[in-house]
């Protein structure tokens, strides 16, 4: 099963893609799922030890209390020629944005490994080329979560966003996106690789509720949300952006106590833990 | 030279309306979103590309007096940060925010207490920032508010359109003289004749066009 095509945007070797008899066994799933998946299964004593997040974003501010310390902090820019740089990044958190999002994940994955690829910069000149050159950064690292809380409208980065939402996907990356809330076209929540949310008024942080009617997938809770901000303080604050890491450290939680489950299978944990499919058991 | 989509940005701006009536209609739009949130204040700002800055194009309220037409650098506060990543934002006590605190409301002379963003997306750019100001504190916010702030930044978007359309063809017909002003008006005469006369307007235009130069036409 080697593969010789490099993929134009990834870099991905296509395998072979069908199964010889002498192959199933191979391909055997490591455990065996319950006969009904609870959330009592799915990330109960989980404390997100062991699962890596990336929050895609403005950078977060390094020992805010509500975020802790972090296992890596790039920033990402394009050079003269614009080529990508990453460079570790000094300056932190540019907006309390990132920050916001890193302490609602720390909140409910107090032992995950939260990471920080910031793709704005100081004067919020995010290009669209930022955000796919970092996102393309994160995929590599092979995190277990990558928080978007941010999407572009630009239809020239459609088509290589999806190939890196599919990338992620393929590479067992769970990538947790925002969906908008205003009638526009934008990306890459749109993606059904991609886990897309929207906001709920619930104030419990483990509520969260599958949508039948796509393109939104699932909503968590993001409105009047105290989240970590600037300078050790904090904030109330509404919008998807923060319903978003709700899911990411739900998703953190799960693949911790779960690290073989595929993003197929964590959104089907997702979709059976839902509030109103199977979260009240 | 004019561009072809110059001179028909001219040619509309003849028929659709003044820059003057599109600002009216941004007036309205922050009037009525203030009404409906209960807010102290309202405004739009719209991005100025060649500057980097954010303008106050719109104000209704606290700050209504002062802040029409201040700048500010398009990288700071969090309208700076709503247009980059072109999502609705809604912070409480922002006056906690130390960023916000320290350089936009410097700028503007009024620190709100809550903010609600939206960015005003029209097809694939980023025009400007839609902010509704200090709500009551009595009310908790709610996800109909978000949904409507929404459908209340797309509205603005439209206008904000338009008025920027009217703009550069307002800027274009004072450039061009009196030059544009004719190409204007023959179109819109010729735009408002029966079929038949159009046809045969159309005709007499090809051929005047054909006997200036133009090819293929």
């Amino acid at each position: 099963m080697t593969g010789v095509v490099a993929h134009e945007y990834t870099g991905e070797t296509l395998p072979a893609w069908s199964l010889p008899n002498d192959a199933v066994d191979r391909i055997a799933l490591p455990s065996t799922w319950p006969e009904r998946v609870t959330r009592e299964w799915a990330w109960g004593e989980s404390t997100g030890q062991g699962a890596r997040v990336c929050i895609l974003d403005s950078g977060v501010e390094p020992g805010h209390p509500l975020v802790g310390g972090l296992e890596e902090a790039v920033t990402i820019s394009l050079g003269e020629d614009d080529e990508v740089l990453v460079e570790e990044d000094t300056e932190g958190d540019v907006s309390g944005h990132g920050t916001a999002c890193a302490g609602i994940v720390r909140a409910l994955a107090p032992d995950c490994a939260l990471s920080s690829v910031r793709v704005l910069g100081s004067n919020f000149t995010g290009s669209g080329g930022v955000l796919l050159a970092g996102l393309r950064y994160a995929v590599e690292q092979g995190y277990d979560v990558i928080n978007m809380s941010l999407s572009t409208t630009k239809k020239p980065f459609a088509a290589v966003l999806h190939e890196l939402a599919d990338s992620a996907y393929f590479r067992r990356t769970v990538l947790v996106a925002s969906a908008h809330n205003m009638p526009v076209e934008s990306y890459p929540w749109r993606f059904s690789s991609v886990i897309s949310v929207g906001s709920h008024e619930d104030e419990s942080p483990f509520t969260f509720f599958y949508n039948p009617n796509p393109p939104v997938e699932f909503f968590g809770r993001g409105v009047n949300v105290d989240v970590a901000w600037l300078e050790g303080r904090t904030i109330r604050v509404s919008g998807n952006s923060f319903a978003t890491p709700h899911l990411s450290g739900i998703c953190a939680l799960i693949l911790a106590k779960h690290p073989e489950l595929t993003p197929f299978q964590v959104k089907s944990v997702l979709y059976l833990t839902s509030s109103n499919v199977g979260g009240a058991r | 030279m004019s561009e072809p989509r110059d001179v028909r940005a001219a040619v509309a701006a003849g028929v659709v309306g003044s820059s003057e009536s599109f600002r009216e209609l941004l007036s309205a739009i922050v009037t009525v979103a203030r009404s409906i949130f209960g807010a102290k204040a309202s405004s739009i700002l719209l991005l100025d590309e060649e500057t980097g800055e954010l303008v106050f194009e719109a104000v209704v309220g606290e700050g209504e007096e002062s802040l029409l037409g201040v700048r500010f650098p398009a990288g700071r506060g969090i309208a700076g940060w709503v247009l980059a990543t072109r999502t609705s934002l809604i912070l409480e006590d922002v006056k906690t925010d130390p960023r916000f605190a320290g350089d936009v409301a410097e700028d503007t002379g009024f620190v709100p207490s809550g903010l609600m963003a939206a960015p005003l997306l029209h097809e694939e750019r980023a025009l400007g920032v839609l902010e509704v100001l200090d709500r009551p504190e009595r009310s908790h916010f709610s996800l109909q508010e978000m949904d409507l702030l929404g459908l209340f930044a797309n509205q603005a978007a439209i206008a904000v359109d338009l008025l920027l359309r009217a703009r550069r063809a307002e800027r274009l017909l004072e450039e061009g003289g009196g030059d544009l002003e004719v190409v204007a008006r023959l179109a819109e005469i010729v735009d408002g004749l029966e079929e038949g006369q159009r046809t045969a307007g159309m005709r007499l235009l090809r051929d005047l066009a054909g006997t200036l130069g133009a090819s293929g036409l």
